[in-house]
């Protein structure tokens, strides 16, 4: 017994990881869907974009200067993916995005569609369509946290990531920016009135989704230790499952959603490779979060902790 | 006196979070009527048209439709047993033609199932005849079947109310629910409005009417329903509401602007 | 007033002479494609298969306004359905339906395409009846994981029985047969020798044309127009009496059908199916073809089918050559130059264009030369 009640911690400390991530790439599709009523279709493929920039920054600077320690590598291709990604969802929001601002509803999430398939070619030009894998930059050696193990990777995921969001609800509760945000959520041309440039603040709201998305990014190929032009799509639905399990629009919801659908996968996975034998093992994982998308979707589209939309009368 | 009733309401009320929309409300229209309902703006008049039609689910109250009780929880079910209305912002099948517009008022009244209509068998070619020759009837009976192959947006604002009144006849209803359909149209067009009105009555169709323009209320309503938020202040013919004080301080009293 | 309509009898002259011609083209077409070479036929066949595909589609997103992300899932449905009852696979697995099918699985394509057609329409149904409700973008995200979902079960459903073969997919599966004649093998036909792939071109062609004829009746039936009355505004629709959860089930389901049945073609054509060809890219092809033809336009889908499904091929052996003449080795994959293609399409289309390249024509504009009270007056004396 002492034995399933150490699997039952690690596949909950798999789950913190896991979640932690889904909840930094949720963030970005909550917000922007919280103020324009869009989802972000190449939310996940800007992940992919700082994964893969970070990993030719890293392998670069390796190549040229060999004796650079992991933790400055790591911390190097996160400033170097995070630009990138901000330059890149900024000109996807100008270009792609606003101009079909008051389009009927379906154009703008045909678009995004359309951008994210050109993100992956794009990546495919530059990086290739093989698998690369994404160098150790942390040590590997397992920690004990109580009964599960970890490493330095997994921590560092769950501690940045706490950190990136209490952070971001600082930023959201106490700035000028992000009463900004609040408000142009709720109502954009109320907000207008108040002084608020609309269009700044949507700008912004990208730009924050696409820093972290690139964080997430680069955590993500760390943990799985690959990168490639597709490896975007898979986390951008499971966390935009998130977003919608917490509250689309909510960003408490999205941080709650994130954690909680890792938790579910990861316990799920487990139990269900357990229950059945092996029948319906880990390759089902994925399901796990559809099912629960389309279960939050049919039975409670609002979320646990509420919609915040912005207002469209 | 047993009155012949097509609608009777009785008790709604329906509360959106802090806002008790409408309090103890009832109704009851008589076959042949044209039944006027006004009030300030915000009244409850569009929630109480929503709430008959199915839109807005109500707390509480009972509902009948000529004569037979209904739950108004199903818009389509409510429009089939006989409920037809238009919108206070006109919601016309925008890029369909007008005529399209009123065979789908047809829709209802009609059955022609997707293997019939794919096989184009003798009684889909009938019924499609049916439909066009009836909606291009009630295209000339609202007067616009000149305008019958043009695309609804294009039509001026006073065509598409009209349109909208053509299409909600489609559905061959008992009770015509009207969202003030005299709204944004000049003096000419309101009397032709008041014809086209007092036609359908004669016609047949119960008319229910929410209006702002009380002319034409009072000239054409045989009974009047004055709601000020969300509760009934006055019943009546349009003489007994027009000098009823109550009624003028909620319009003027508390500076309410009317169309 | 509006110009006078032409003459139902010059109409229908007209367009009696345009089907004549564009029947004579069709029916050449592969034979003259043969002459530039049998991957032409080939692709002249999976243009005909992709129309059917848009045309399934189109009903689901362009007639009833419903945007499926999934749909992938119900041409797989078909494939697979045909794969296991018209090949060894079963037999080979399964000793009970091997006893049972001594002579092997081999359902005529009378009963399989019917058959595939119904699961997938059941698929459909399935699928659509507690989803149909939610909001455009939400249905988008939900079809889509339901696409994947189905992908990832035909990928892992080869334990603890097989009855997908997993990602190796199912092979040896019989070409279409009609009586005695099987499409695998040259035939002649009229004196003409008829390869595989021009049998094949001509029987999509002829299913293509009947799907063409069966969405051209929907829509302009009741149902037809129920659909659209949805998709411009469904509480108006709803107001009018449309039942519209039924209505939407019924395109979905439709929808799902046309998958099937160009799906169960699918299988039978290449002889083999795994769950690689069933994507989301598979889905975001179809989607963008209508979408760049014209939604809900039939001329419109056609030509975004055929457009998006010869032009990528065209690329391949105009641009993979020129590649190698002016670089020396291939620079960019075709592969990648086709899903740039679509990526793109996608995107212009709905910034610069977005009723499509042959949208349907509008109807004329309100005459304002005359004031509208005038107008009525006219009309009611």
């Amino acid at each position: 017994m002492g034995s399933s009640l150490d699997t039952f911690f690690q596949q909950v400390f798999n789950g913190l990881v896991l979640g932690s991530l889904y909840a930094l790439i949720a963030l970005g599709y909550t917000m922007v869907y919280g103020i324009v009523n869009l989802i972000n279709f190449a939310h996940g493929d800007v992940l992919m974009v700082g994964a893969l920039t970070a990993f030719s920054a890293i392998t670069l600077t390796q190549a040229l200067a060999p004796g650079i320690p992991g933790w400055a590598l790591m911390l190097m291709g996160m400033l170097a993916a995070i630009p990138v990604c901000v330059l890149l969802s900024l000109l996807i929001e100008r270009v792609a995005y606003r101009p079909l601002r008051n389009a009927p509803r379906l154009a703008p999430l045909i678009t995004a569609i359309g951008v994210s398939i050109l993100l992956q070619t794009l990546a495919m030009l530059i990086w290739g369509r093989n698998y690369l894998t994404f160098p150790q930059l942390l040590s590997s050696e397992p920690i004990a946290i109580g009964p599960a193990t970890a490493t330095v990777t997994k921590l560092l995921v769950i501690v940045l990531s706490a950190i990136i969001m209490v952070a971001l609800l600082l930023l959201v509760q106490y700035t000028r920016l992000g009463r900004a945000m609040r408000a142009t959520a709720e109502n954009a041309r109320v907000a207008a009135l108040m002084g608020v440039n609309p269009n700044g603040v949507i700008a912004a709201t990208f730009a924050i989704g696409a820093a972290l998305a690139a964080i997430a990014g680069v955590m993500y190929a760390s943990l799985y230790s690959v990168a490639h032009f597709y490896m975007g799509f898979i986390p951008g639905l499971k966390a935009f499952t998130a977003a919608v399990l917490g509250g689309i629009g909510n960003i408490p919801g999205a941080m709650l959603g994130g954690v909680l659908l890792g938790l579910i996968e990861a316990l799920g996975a487990g139990y269900i490779d357990q229950i059945s034998n092996g029948v319906f093992g880990s390759n089902y994982q994925d399901v796990f979060a559809f099912i629960v998308l389309c279960a939050v979707l049919i039975l409670r589209p609002s979320g646990l902790l509420g919609e915040r939309v912005a207002d469209r009368s | 006196m047993r009155r012949d009733l097509v609608l009777n309401v009785r008790g709604l009320c329906k509360r959106f979070g802090g806002l008790q929309a409408l309090q103890e409300v009832g109704m009851s229209i008589e076959r042949g009527q044209i039944y006027g309902l006004i009030g300030p703006n915000g009244a409850g008049k569009t929630t109480f048209f929503n709430v008959v039609t199915g839109l807005v689910r109500p707390d509480t109250g009972t509902f009948e439709l000529d004569g037979r009780a209904y739950e108004p929880t199903s818009v389509h079910r409510v429009a089939a047993a006989g409920i037809a209305r238009t919108f206070q912002n006109i919601r016309l099948f925008a890029d369909m033609t007008a005529l399209e517009n009123v065979m789908v008022g047809r829709h209802v009244r009609t059955h022609c199932g997707a293997l019939a209509s794919v096989l184009r068998t003798s009684a889909v070619r009938a019924e499609e005849e049916q439909i066009r020759q009836r909606s291009h009837d009630l295209l000339r009976y609202v007067g616009i079947d000149r305008l019958g192959h043009l695309q609804a947006r294009t039509l001026s604002y006073g065509d598409q109310r009209r349109l909208e009144i053509a299409r909600a006849l489609a559905t061959d209803p008992k009770l015509l629910a009207l969202d003030e359909p005299a709204a944004g149209m000049n003096a000419t067009e309101k009397i032709e409005l008041r014809r086209l009105l007092e036609r359908i009555r004669t016609d047949g169709i119960t008319i229910l009417l929410i209006e702002h323009d009380v002319k034409l209320i009072m000239g054409l309503c045989d009974q009047v329903t004055v709601l000020d938020e969300g509760r009934i202040i006055k019943e009546g013919s349009p003489a007994q509401v027009q000098h009823d004080p109550a009624v003028i301080e909620a319009y003027l009293g508390r500076a309410h602007a009317s169309a | 007033m509006s110009s006078a309509p032409r003459s139902t009898e010059e109409h229908r002259r007209a367009a009696l002479r345009a089907t004549a011609l564009l029947a004579l083209v069709l029916l050449v077409l592969p034979l003259a494609a043969q002459w530039l070479g049998p991957a032409w036929v080939r692709t002249l066949a999976f243009a005909a298969l992709y129309v059917m595909l848009a045309l399934g589609l189109n009903i689901v997103v362009g007639f009833a306004g419903l945007l499926d992300l999934g749909y992938i899932a119900f041409y797989a449905v078909g494939a697979y359905t045909y794969a296991l009852l018209a090949s060894p696979h079963l037999t080979e697995n399964f000793p009970s339906i091997s006893q049972a099918f001594p002579g092997g699985l081999h359902v005529p394509i009378w009963a399989s395409i019917p058959l595939g057609a119904a699961i997938a329409a059941g698929f459909g149904v399935l699928l659509g009846a507690p989803v149909l409700k939610l909001r455009g973008d939400y249905l988008a995200i939900v079809t889509l994981g339901f696409g994947e979902i189905v992908r990832i079960f035909l990928n892992n459903l080869n334990e603890p029985i097989n009855l997908t073969n997993g990602p190796q997919g199912i092979t040896l599966i019989d070409p279409v047969r009609i009586g005695q004649l099987r499409f695998d093998h040259t035939i002649s036909v009229l004196g003409l020798q008829l390869t595989s792939l021009q049998l094949y071109y001509y029987l999509f062609t002829a299913l293509a044309v009947l799907c063409v004829l069966v969405c051209v009746r929907l829509q302009n039936s009741r149902i037809g127009r129920a659909w659209m009355a949805i998709r411009e505004d469904e509480i108006a629709a709803k107001a009018m009496g449309i039942n519209v959860r039924n209505i939407k089930l019924l395109a979905f389901g439709l929808g799902a059908t046309f998958g099937g049945v160009s799906g169960s073609m699918f299988a039978a054509f290449q002889g083999f199916v795994s769950p690689e060809s069933f994507s989301l890219m598979e889905s975001v092809i179809v989607l963008s073809m209508i979408v760049l033809g014209g939604l809900g336009h039939i001329p419109g889908v056609i030509l975004g089918a055929v457009m998006l499904s010869v032009f990528p091929e065209f690329l391949r052996y105009s641009v993979g050559p020129l590649q190698t003449q002016l670089f020396g080795r291939t620079v960019v994959d075709t592969e990648v130059l086709r899903m740039l293609l679509y990526g793109v399409a996608l995107v212009v289309i709905m910034l610069y264009r977005p009723k499509g390249l042959w949208p349907a024509p509008q109807h004329g504009v309100a005459p304002r030369s005359t004031p509208p009270s005038a107008a009525r007056s006219q009309a009611d004396a």
